[in-house]
């Protein structure tokens, strides 16, 4: 009964996520509609279950951390540490304005709840790894995150990344792929294939775990499964839909970076609402 | 003659052991960077990336996010130009506590070739905001540097050359950031040298002044931030400049100074460096020196026509 409540709780939470990044992009701006939506129900699970975190002491040692490292996804972190109490909801509507806190990628210098600068593909997972050594050298508790986009295993940083985490033995390090199949001009399998992710993941020394990214019970399940494993990092492949819960978005590439109308827009906030 | 590196690597160590904050990461090549002695010595506070530049840059950058000093070492060529958008994305930009700390830069590498030597490096890093330059010209600023870093906040880009040096500093000299050193001064031309060809400065200085010829030599540690004011008061009244470097005349010291000297007004500069080409194996590091026109003769030779004309 705890379970399904808290399952429901979490559906909601990434409900709202979806609802405030349509709202803070807005009709007729262009924005990551496509890869923010995709990733809601894996960053629900992430900050309302799995991490420990303080959100009025966003630098607490010991906190897990999470670093977005397919960094256009911004919008659906944004949203996400607002409902996290990090900052007032009301400044997502600050988005990627001049002189904002929400840069079109994540600055951690300006805004609390965010780990890293990323945006420049490929390089979150290595930052990563530094992290967990850190918590290793300095003893220190908590474990680290990093959501991968699944055309940015196409950058060849992550396989170096990849290698040194299982070297290295960090098995308190979870990289995460949402697997949505697009990238930013097409279908994966059309524009660069990624070949058995399964096989590469676990012939580089990881833990692979597949789920349903939009399945909260499947997340969560996943995720405690990483967080069992010793002596090696984990890898959860999620497989999630480009642009989850609006019907004109749901697989289409050209959301990857696009404009809504005013008709769209006020369509989407009543899927949203469904 | 003493190895800049290897009192790096040393000093690198003897900072560590003071500051358990402090690690060395290298990309297989610590035996040539001498952040080896790290790894002897404290293994836990060494990470070997393997064969991995963009990968050593933002491991680095996420121990920074972590508290952690890391020094990231390989060769110069390989960590400002390969790895550049990591720099620039991961540690510049976020303004992050790495030190990056380039190897075997400039020609000093004579026998590997043009893959092997960097004489971009400088022009790279200094372009970028937050980032401090700096490139000793001896053993001691080295170590003074080294030092200096292990306190230091923010990134910096640390310039070590491959080639040995006599000492041209005190062995209880204090780095201070900015300052520049007058070695000698002289109001018909002033040589302003950079890095580890000071020995080659001096010696073109006594040559001229032989020859009835005033030279004076700044040596300049620290690129960026350039200290525009020290640098003027440096000069004195000096009016004919020449920079010598061992990196191209595009973007290097030569282009700083030109910067400078531009916006005073009445000055004369000549801008000695590798005349953007490059590099090529040679047998010993002097006959790339010979080749390229960064000799003793050659900076004599600038100089004269330089007060001639």
């Amino acid at each position: 009964m705890v379970r399904m409540e808290q399952e429901k709780m979490l559906q909601e939470k990434a409900a709202a996520i979806r609802m405030a990044i349509v709202k803070m992009i807005g009709p007729n701006q262009v924005g990551h509609f496509g890869g923010s939506l995709s990733v809601t129900d894996i960053l629900a699970v992430l900050y309302f279950h799995k991490m420990t975190y303080d959100a009025t002491d966003p630098s607490l040692p010991g906190r897990d951390r999470l670093i977005l490292s397919k960094a256009h996804a911004a919008p659906a972190q944004y949203a996400t540490l607002a409902l996290a109490g990090f900052f007032p909801l009301q400044e997502l509507q600050s988005l990627k304005k001049l002189g904002s806190r929400l840069q079109g990628h994540p600055d951690f210098r300006r805004l609390p709840g965010i780990e890293a600068n990323t945006g420049s593909l490929g390089q979150g997972l290595s930052m990563g790894v530094g992290m967990a050594l850190a918590k290793r050298l300095k003893k220190e508790a908590g474990r680290v995150y990093v959501i991968l986009g699944d055309g940015e295993l196409q950058e060849g940083q992550v396989w170096e990344a990849a290698m040194a985490a299982a070297n290295y033995k960090l098995d308190r390090l979870t990289a995460i792929v949402d697997h949505n199949k697009l990238q930013a001009t097409d279908a994966i399998a059309k524009r660069m294939q990624l070949g058995d992710l399964r096989s590469k993941w676990s012939s580089f020394g990881w833990e692979v775990i597949e789920a349903d990214g939009h399945d909260v019970h499947e997340l969560c399940a996943a995720l405690d499964k990483a967080e069992s494993n010793s002596g090696c990092p984990s890898v959860m492949i999620a497989h999630t839909t480009k642009g989850k819960g609006i019907s004109f978005m749901e697989n289409v590439p050209k959301y990857h970076n696009g404009m809504m109308s005013q008709d769209q827009y006020e369509q989407a906030l009543r899927e949203l609402q469904a | 003659m003493e190895s800049s590196r290897v009192w790096y690597g040393r000093e690198l160590l003897a900072q560590a052991k003071k500051d358990d904050r402090i690690v060395a990461l290298d990309a297989d090549l610590s035996k040539s960077t001498m952040s080896m002695y790290v790894e002897e010595e404290l293994p836990d506070r060494y990470f070997e990336v393997g064969i991995a530049e963009q990968n050593l840059l933002g491991i680095s950058a996420g121990l920074a996010l972590s508290g952690m000093k890391p020094f990231a070492n390989t060769f110069a060529v390989f960590l400002t130009g390969r790895a550049y958008d990591q720099i620039r994305q991961v540690i510049a930009y976020p303004r992050l506590n790495v030190k990056i700390v380039g190897s075997s830069a400039g020609l000093s590498d004579y026998g590997d070739g043009a893959t092997h030597q960097t004489i971009e490096d400088v022009s790279l890093m200094r372009t970028l905001p937050n980032m401090s330059v700096f490139v000793p010209a001896d053993h001691i600023q080295t170590r003074a540097i080294t030092r200096f870093l292990a306190e230091h906040e923010g990134p910096a880009y640390l310039r070590i050359s491959r080639a040995e040096t006599e000492a041209f500093f005190a062995d209880d000299y204090q780095f201070r950031p900015g300052r520049v050193d007058r070695l000698l001064s002289g109001g018909d031309v002033t040589i302003v040298s950079c890095g580890n060809l000071l020995g080659n400065a001096l010696q073109a200085a006594q040559e001229l002044s032989n020859h009835g010829i005033v030279t004076g030599v700044l040596n300049v540690t620290t690129i960026k931030p350039f200290n525009r004011q020290d640098f003027l008061e440096a000069l004195g009244d000096c009016k004919r400049v020449i920079t010598y470097e061992e990196h191209n005349i595009i973007g290097g010291l030569g282009s700083t100074v030109a910067e400078v000297l531009a916006a005073e007004g009445g000055y004369r500069l000549h801008t000695l460096g590798v005349k953007d080409v490059f590099g090529q194996s040679a047998l010993n590091y002097q006959e790339l020196l010979e080749y390229y026109h960064l000799t003793v003769s050659d900076l004599v030779k600038a100089a004269s026509e330089l007060v001639q004309g």
